[in-house]
């Protein structure tokens, strides 16, 4: 068992599942616990993105099981569904923005269609303001997702992320295709989005240096600036995890030591650049 | 062989299982009232001019023919009977109906194809709606409501399109024109003539969503889905229109 105290907050086990006799995912075991930072790293098609789908239950396993903050979301209806995808942010590849809704609308959309979550459209628009403050985009309330860069669309799409205050937020490529300034950009919000409420992260990625950016550094409320991560000082915070995906199943599962010290030439491609 | 046959049955699988979710979903809450009026602006009054242009059309083309044929028997002045039975009980709802599913159903298959391809869908799932509830059923009631209205619409201006043949190149007179087409209508008439829209109106919302929600493999998906739910969505309204037909006709 991994390093990291806390209760579980997402688990597979030994999940499959096929499209069309193609696996997507073969025989997935993981567990996310409470406060942990995640990274799942695999190349386009290794089934990275079938598995976040499969956390919010978007996707039922063909075999194996799912656990969300304990709870065993396999066979559950859909309508029970929905009370626990109110406790989990997403942000899609792309953003996932609804692009006939303005910005204001697309953020506010969790806040007024979530059953567990519903509040009154007058207490929802400061709390839109606040989450959009956050990514630093207060003035796009009116916008549509066209009128804004793909940089600024992921913005969005993290401010709607977190604006329930989710306990667990899952990403999925939220720097892919991005210059390096603005994939910069969008990981340290990913981590302040973290570290202010330290949430439960999962990001899916492909870029190594993302992972290594939320293990080395830490948002700190007090000064508001990103700092070196000093561990030696809370040593009960859990540690950043790695996950090697490759054809549906997870070939690596460890700390920033381990994968770097990892001789497999699948893991070590990631890790190189 | 079962694996040609698999992709079909499957898909027909899906249409049955969206069209119960959906007419179900008509019952049930949440309601998304914008959204339908929304729709119902967008089909109806979206639709008018074609409606408009295509019922006139046909009702003068109809006049023209049929007077060519009754003249040989000596009956023109039956040319505004003949007119108006076929297009209240056939022309109206089917040749509105194929406008509005190459106009609507398309149009419903590439939007909600590219939500499909781009996550929204899956977003709009993920952040507590049910996308049948909240797409689907408006578009569906929307649809069963307007198309009986526009019929009536393609009716009224193919009967005008004929009156203006009759006028003009017949020389019948106005009062026996008008007088004549309104008697020849029954109510058996009138009922098949607004229960087929109706009925087209499933496949136009239905066909056009099952297409839209079932699109995958990105913008060339959401092509192949936009056509084949107006070619699904036409074949299947000649082929309900012959059984529907077939139930109030007695040969």
């Amino acid at each position: 068992m991994l390093p990291g105290a806390g209760r579980s907050v997402l688990r597979f086990e030994n999940v499959s599942l096929a499209f069309d006799e193609t696996p997507a995912l073969a025989g997935v075991s993981f567990d996310v616990r409470e406060g942990e930072t995640r990274i799942l790293l695999g190349s386009a098609g290794s089934g990275k993105t079938v598995l976040l789908k499969m956390a919010l239950g978007l996707l039922r396993p063909d075999s194996g099981r799912v656990f969300v903050f304990g709870e065993d979301i396999t066979g559950l209806p859909e309508a029970r569904l929905f009370d626990i995808r109110a406790r989990i942010g997403i942000l899609f590849q792309e953003g996932g923005l609804f692009d006939s809704l303005t910005i204001e609308e697309n953020v506010a959309y969790p806040l007024l269609n979530q059953r567990l979550l519903r509040i009154p459209v007058s207490e929802a628009a400061p709390r839109v303001e606040e989450a959009l403050r956050f990514v630093e985009l207060e003035h796009t309330l009116e916008k549509l997702p066209s009128e804004l860069s793909g940089g600024m669309r992921r913005r969005v799409g993290i401010a709607r992320a977190v604006v329930s205050r989710p306990p667990l937020v899952l990403y999925d490529s939220p720097t892919a295709g991005l210059d390096p300034i603005t994939a910069h950009t969008i990981v340290s919000l990913i981590m302040k989005a973290r570290d202010l409420e330290n949430t439960t992260t999962l990001i899916v990625t492909h870029r190594y240096q993302d992972g290594t950016w939320m293990h080395d550094f830490r948002y700190n409320p007090k000064s508001g600036q990103l700092e070196a991560d000093r561990r030696e000082l809370r040593p009960e915070k859990p540690a950043t995890v790695f996950s090697v995906m490759r054809e549906g199943r997870v070939v690596f599962e460890g700390g920033r030591a381990e994968i770097e010290a990892c001789t497999d030439p699948y893991v070590a491609k990631f890790v190189k650049h | 062989m079962l694996d040609i046959l698999k992709a079909p049955i499957l898909s027909v699988q899906e249409f049955l299982i969206l069209s119960a979710k959906a007419i179900l979903g008509v019952f049930r809450r949440p309601r998304y009232h914008n959204d339908t009026f929304l729709q119902m602006d967008v089909i109806g009054f979206g639709s008018l001019p074609i409606v408009i242009l295509t019922g006139f059309f046909s009702g003068a083309v109809m006049a023209l023919q049929m007077s060519k044929a009754l003249s040989q028997y000596g009956a023109v002045g039956k040319t505004g009977e003949l007119v108006t039975i076929s297009l209240v009980r056939e022309l109206g709802p089917v040749l509105t109906s194929l406008m509005v599913a190459g106009r609507n159903s398309s149009g419903m298959a590439s939007e909600l194809g590219s939500m499909k391809v781009t996550e929204q869908i899956d977003a709009m799932r993920a952040l507590g709606t049910d996308p049948v509830q909240k797409l689907v059923v408006p578009r569906l009631i929307a649809t069963c409501f307007v198309l009986p209205l526009l019929t009536v619409v393609a009716d009224f201006l193919g009967m005008l399109g004929g009156f203006v043949i009759a006028y003009t190149l017949l020389q019948m007179s106005p009062d026996f024109y008008w007088n004549s087409a309104w008697q020849s209508i029954g109510y058996n008439d009138m009922f098949q003539g607004l229960i087929k829209p109706f009925a087209f109106a499933f496949i136009v919302a239905l066909v056009g969503c099952h297409y839209g929600i079932r699109t995958a493999g990105g913008t060339q998906g959401v092509g192949r889905s936009t056509t084949r739910a107006v070619v699904v969505a036409s074949v299947w309204i000649f082929i309900l229109d012959f059984f529907i037909t077939r139930f109030f006709v007695n040969v």
